[in-house]
């Protein structure tokens, strides 16, 4: 739920770091907080245990620019990824204007990625949303890993694909981030639409700017 | 429905609220008064200006209001429509407005919790009024404001780069 003061002149948009425990949902935050300009940027807050797990969730505010005269703010929030958290995790979902599902990509985490995506889907359609048609990006994090899971594999199984029923969105749509492949694409005589997706390395902050940046940018174009 | 609905407030509004919110602090003595909407984007602060980070405040204040509002509903209540905070020398009440937003006050020994329980009844009252009257005009779907950036593609491409 964005909200729009005309009297600051400020758009201010939540944006919702969403996926399974250790997935680097905070890790994330926490880049983007060490890089942004201290102009630009407001407070971290963390709500978490003593060994720095999210209990509750994590807060950044940040200023991605101005357009039209408006000060473009957003609300930065991780949920804590432990499945016992859900009443929590819930809470912060409300009011969201767009989600980055941060995947694990290591195959062991393959399981948790998919409860995690699952419980997404069913809190977001206890609030009424539907998560086809808000902005949401999915991050594949953790690439450098050794044990890391093919694109492929992971895309069938986070990002299989939903059946895209608006004729006005029945078009071949390329994924700009990754040529050759589409976002909206016809398999058979379906059309199905994919999330965007990125590939990360958190701790290093690769992948990090080009999530935050795409998710942004659908929030806004949701406005335009 | 694709997302939660967006609301707006213009000038007018927001003179009103403020209006509202400096009577309140004359009344009840109490320092400074906020008002945060329940996703934690903060509206308005009328009063002394707060020593802390606003913006991290507001979104604590509808964090803790959010689960609250989920104690509640365990326990049997429907909500619990006001909180309160109380410390050794500052304090705070939290009440609910129109179920979306959320008033903060902050006061000190200078004020007691029972002035500012009863003068914050009719600051609610009146504000509750100011914000049904907002979302009226906004009406409950996607509103006005999405033309707000209609044409902006290019921008928003640009501030991305």
């Amino acid at each position: 739920m964005s909200m729009i003061n005309y009297a600051s002149r400020e758009i201010n948009c939540k944006l919702v770091y969403y996926g399974p425990g250790l997935g680097g949902k905070t890790t994330n935050l926490e880049h983007i907080y060490g890089k942004v300009s201290p102009n630009t940027r407001g407070k971290m807050i963390s709500l978490a245990t003593e060994t720095e797990r999210t209990l509750f969730f994590d807060f950044l505010p940040v200023d991605l620019g101005t357009i039209r005269g408006f000060k473009t703010r957003f609300h930065l929030y991780t949920v804590p990824g432990q499945v016992y958290y859900n009443a929590s995790r819930k809470l912060i979902l409300k009011g969201v204007d767009g989600i980055v599902f941060v995947a694990d990509s290591q195959i062991e985490r393959m399981e948790a990625n998919v409860e995690s995506m699952q419980n997404l889907y069913d809190n977001m359609s206890e609030y009424g949303y539907d998560l086809t048609k808000i902005p949401f990006v999915i991050q594949y994090n953790k690439r450098d890993l050794p044990n890391a899971a093919p694109i492929k594999d992971l895309q069938a199984a986070l990002n299989p694909g939903w059946p895209v029923e608006d004729l006005a969105q029945q078009k071949l749509t390329p994924d700009p981030a990754h040529p050759g492949e589409n976002l909206t694409d016809k398999v058979g005589n379906e059309w199905v639409g994919h999330a965007p997706y990125h590939e990360a390395v958190a701790v290093r902050g690769d992948g990090v700017f080009d999530t935050l940046k795409a998710v942004s940018k659908l929030v806004l174009k949701t406005l335009a | 429905m694709a997302g939660a609905a967006s609301w707006s407030f213009n000038e007018n509004d927001f003179k009103q609220i403020q209006t509202h919110l400096q009577a309140f602090l004359r009344d009840s003595n109490a320092r400074c008064a906020l008002l945060v909407d329940r996703n934690g984007q903060l509206v308005a602060t009328v009063g002394e200006t707060p020593q802390f980070d606003p913006t991290a405040f507001a979104s604590l204040t509808a964090a803790d209001f959010s689960a609250n509002d989920q104690l509640a509903k365990m326990i049997g209540e429907a909500e619990f429509a006001s909180l309160v905070h109380q410390g050794e020398r500052e304090s705070m009440y939290l009440a609910d407005v129109a179920k979306r937003v959320i008033l903060v006050v902050l006061f000190d020994q200078r004020a007691t919790l029972g002035l500012v329980k009863i003068k914050a009844k009719g600051v609610v009252e009146n504000l509750n009024k100011v914000f049904e009257e907002m979302f009226n005009r906004v009406g409950a779907g996607p509103s006005q404001e999405k033309g707000l950036l209609e044409g902006a593609e290019d921008e928003i491409d640009k501030l991305f780069g």
